[in-house]
C-alpha cells in the first residue's frame, strides 16, 4: 500500500512538473541548440532567448496592457461584488438567494457563445481594442466568482458582531465597511488574487476584442508568436515563463489564500 | 411598512450595480444570440435579414456542427473522466500529513494557476514531431518505433488536447476533492476499521459515498470548463487537422469572427449554450444537489 502510494505520488509529481521543467531547459537553449535533440541539457545555458522577447515586438507593452487590465478588473470586481455579496448574504434582500443563483448561473455560460454580441456592443460602445473594453469584459465574467468566493465567507460571520455595530448606530454601508470588511481581510485576498489571475490569462477576449499593440494583452502576444522563418521556441519559452512571472509569484506567496478562493468559489477551472 | 421597504430599497443599493452590470452583458447578449439566431447577420456589410428557422434549418444538417458537438462531449467525457480519478488520487495522498506538504500543495497548483495559453504553447513543444520531448522519451524508452506527429494525426491530435486539458486542470479537481475529504470526519472511517474493514472497503463504503458532494460539484463544474474550453485547443491545433479537433467553442469562434456570420454563429451558440444547461442539469440530477445547495445556503 506504501509503495503503490509513493509510486503514484512520483508518477503524478513528474507528470506535472516535468513539462514546466522541460519549459525552462528550452527557454536556456540558443535556437542551434533547439534543432537537435539530444543533447537534453544546453551547453552552455543562454539568456539570448529573455532578450530577444523583447526585441523586434512589443513584448513589454503586453505586459503593460496586462497588468492595467488584470488590475483594473480586480478592482471593479471588487467594488462592484463585495457589496453586493455583503447584501446578498448579510442583509434582508427579496429574492436574495436566486440573484445569487443567477450570479452562479453566469459563471456556467460559455463566454465564447456570448462573444459575438459582446464584440458588438464594446464596438458601439467605441472600447475595441482599449484596455477598457477588456476591462469591461473580464469584470463581468470575474463577478459571479468574486460574489461567490466573498459569499462564503461573509455567511461564516457571527451576527453579534454587526449587531453590535447596529446599536452603536452604524449604517448599513458603515457596518459594511468598517465591520464586515475587515474581519474579512484574508477572504477579500482570495478573491483579489483569483480576480488578477483570471484577468491575467483571459485569453479569449483578449483575442476578439482587441487588434492591436494598444491593447493586446500576454496571452496574445504569446499565442500569435511570429517566428520569421521557423517558430522560435527559445523565445516563446521565454516570452511564456516572463508572462506567468506574476501568477507564480502570487500561487507562491499567497498559497494558502488561493487555495481558500478556489475551493469556496469552485468557478474557475 | 415604510421602514421595511427603505431597509430593502438600501440593501437593493448594495447589489443593483453588480445586477445591473451582469445584467446588461450578460443578459441582453443571451437575447441578442437568439435574436440574431433568426436572422442573417453580417456586420460587414451591415446585411441584416429575418430568415425565421433558416439558420436552425440549416443547422440541423450541419455535419460539421454534429461532428463538433460529438467531439465536444467526448473531448469533456475523457478530460473530466481523468481529471477526478487523478484528482481523486492526489486529494487521498494530500489528506494525510506529511512533512513538506504545503510546498507540494503549491506545486499542485502551478499548473492551474498558469496562462492556458502559455501551457498549452509548452506542449506544442513537447508534441513536436522532431524535436519534442515526448517522442525523444518514447523513441528511447522503445514503446515507439517511430516519430509521432502528435498534433498533425487526426487521432491523436484530440487526445494529445485532452491530456494538456488533463494536465491543467487535475490540480483544480485535486483541491476540491481535498477539501471534501477534509469534511468527512475521520471517527467514521476509524469506526469501520475498528470493526475490521480493510482500507479498500472502507474507501469504498465510507469515504467514498460521504465524497459524493464534493464529487459533483468536481464533475459538474470541470464538464462546464472542458465543454467550452477555447485557449488550449485554438493554440495547439486551431481545430486542425481538418478540423478533426474542432469542437463547438472553435466552431462558434470562427464562424462569428472567420466567417463573420454573426446570424449562423449565435444558433451555434444558441445550441452551445443549451448543450451546456441541459448537460448541467443532467449531472445534478444524477448526482444530487446536495453540494450545490450547500454552497448556497
Amino acid at each position: 500500500m506504501r509503495r503503490t502510494t509513493f509510486l503514484f505520488a512520483t508518477l503524478v509529481g513528474a507528470f506535472l512538473l516535468l513539462p514546466p521543467l522541460w519549459e525552462v531547459v528550452t527557454s536556456l537553449k540558443s535556437p542551434l541548440e533547439l534543432g537537435t535533440l539530444p543533447p537534453l541539457l544546453p551547453h552552455p545555458p543562454t539568456l539570448e532567448p529573455y532578450r530577444a522577447v523583447f526585441r523586434g515586438r512589443p513584448f513589454g507593452r503586453y505586459i503593460v496592457n496586462s497588468a492595467v487590465v488584470a488590475i483594473a478588473t480586480t478592482l471593479f470586481s471588487l467594488l462592484l461584488g463585495a457589496p453586493a455579496s455583503y447584501a446578498l448574504t448579510r442583509l434582508r434582500v427579496r429574492g436574495g438567494s436566486a440573484i445569487l443563483f443567477g450570479f452562479l448561473g453566469v459563471s456556467m455560460i460559455p463566454a465564447v457563445s456570448l462573444v459575438g454580441p459582446l464584440y458588438l456592443a464594446i464596438r458601439s460602445l467605441g472600447l475595441r481594442d482599449t484596455w477598457w473594453g477588456l476591462v469591461l469584459a473580464d469584470t463581468v465574467f470575474v463577478l459571479p466568482l468574486t460574489v461567490w468566493v466573498l459569499a462564503t465567507f461573509f455567511r461564516g460571520l457571527p451576527p453579534d458582531l454587526e449587531r453590535a455595530a447596529r446599536i452603536d448606530g452604524a449604517t448599513a454601508l458603515e457596518t459594511f465597511l468598517y465591520v464586515a470588511l475587515p474581519v474579512c481581510g484574508p477572504a477579500v485576498a482570495a478573491a483579489s488574487i483569483l480576480a488578477f489571475i483570471f484577468a491575467w490569462n483571459e485569453f479569449l477576449f483578449a483575442l476578439s476584442f482587441t487588434s492591436s499593440q494598444a491593447a493586446q494583452t500576454v496571452p496574445v502576444g504569446i499565442a500569435l508568436f511570429p517566428g520569421l522563418h521557423e517558430m522560435p521556441w527559445g523565445e516563446i519559452a521565454a516570452g511564456s515563463l516572463i508572462g506567468s512571472s506574476p501568477v507564480l509569484l502570487l500561487v507562491f506567496l499567497f498559497q494558502r489564500r488561493v487555495v481558500e478562493g478556489v475551493t469556496a468559489g469552485a468557478v474557475k477551472g | 411598512m415604510p421602514k421595511a421597504s427603505s431597509a430593502q430599497l438600501r440593501s437593493l443599493l448594495f447589489v443593483a450595480p453588480a445586477a445591473t452590470l451582469v445584467l446588461a452583458m450578460v443578459g441582453l447578449p443571451l437575447v441578442s444570440i437568439l435574436w440574431m439566431s433568426a436572422h442573417r447577420v453580417l456586420p460587414v456589410f451591415a446585411i441584416n435579414e429575418w430568415v425565421g428557422a433558416g439558420n436552425f434549418q440549416h443547422l440541423v444538417r450541419d455535419v460539421r456542427f454534429w461532428l463538433a458537438l460529438r467531439r465536444t462531449f467526448y473531448f469533456a467525457f475523457c478530460a473530466v473522466g481523468l481529471e477526478v480519478l487523478l484528482g481523486l488520487g492526489i486529494a487521498l495522498v494530500l489528506s494525510r500529513p506529511f512533512r513538506g506538504r504545503g510546498l507540494v500543495r503549491t506545486l499542485v497548483l502551478l499548473p492551474w494557476a498558469l496562462p492556458t495559453v502559455a501551457t498549452a504553447r509548452m506542449w506544442e513543444w513537447i508534441y513536436n514531431p522532431d524535436t519534442g520531448l515526448l517522442n525523444f522519451a518514447l523513441l528511447r524508452l522503445r514503446l515507439l518505433s517511430h516519430p509521432v506527429s502528435w498534433l498533425g494525426d487526426p487521432f491523436w491530435a484530440l487526445h494529445a488536447a485532452i491530456l494538456a486539458d488533463v494536465w491543467k486542470t487535475t490540480p483544480f479537481a485535486a483541491l476540491i476533492l481535498l477539501a471534501g475529504l477534509a469534511s468527512i470526519p475521520r471517527d467514521l472511517e476509524n469506526a469501520a476499521r475498528v470493526d475490521g474493514a480493510g482500507s479498500a472497503r472502507v474507501f469504498f463504503e465510507v469515504t467514498l459515498p460521504l465524497l459524493r458532494p464534493a464529487l459533483v460539484v468536481t464533475v459538474l463544474f470541470r464538464f462546464l470548463d472542458s465543454f467550452r474550453a477555447f485557449d488550449s485547443i485554438y493554440v495547439l491545433t486551431g481545430g486542425g487537422p481538418a478540423n478533426t479537433t474542432e469542437t463547438l467553442a472553435l466552431y462558434t469562434y470562427k464562424t462569428f469572427f472567420h466567417s463573420l456570420r454573426f446570424g449562423y454563429a449565435s444558433t451555434i451558440a444558441l445550441a452551445m449554450f443549451l448543450a451546456a444547461a441541459l448537460s448541467s442539469l443532467a449531472i445534478v440530477a444524477f448526482g444530487g444537489s446536495q453540494g450545490l445547495r450547500g454552497r448556497l445556503r
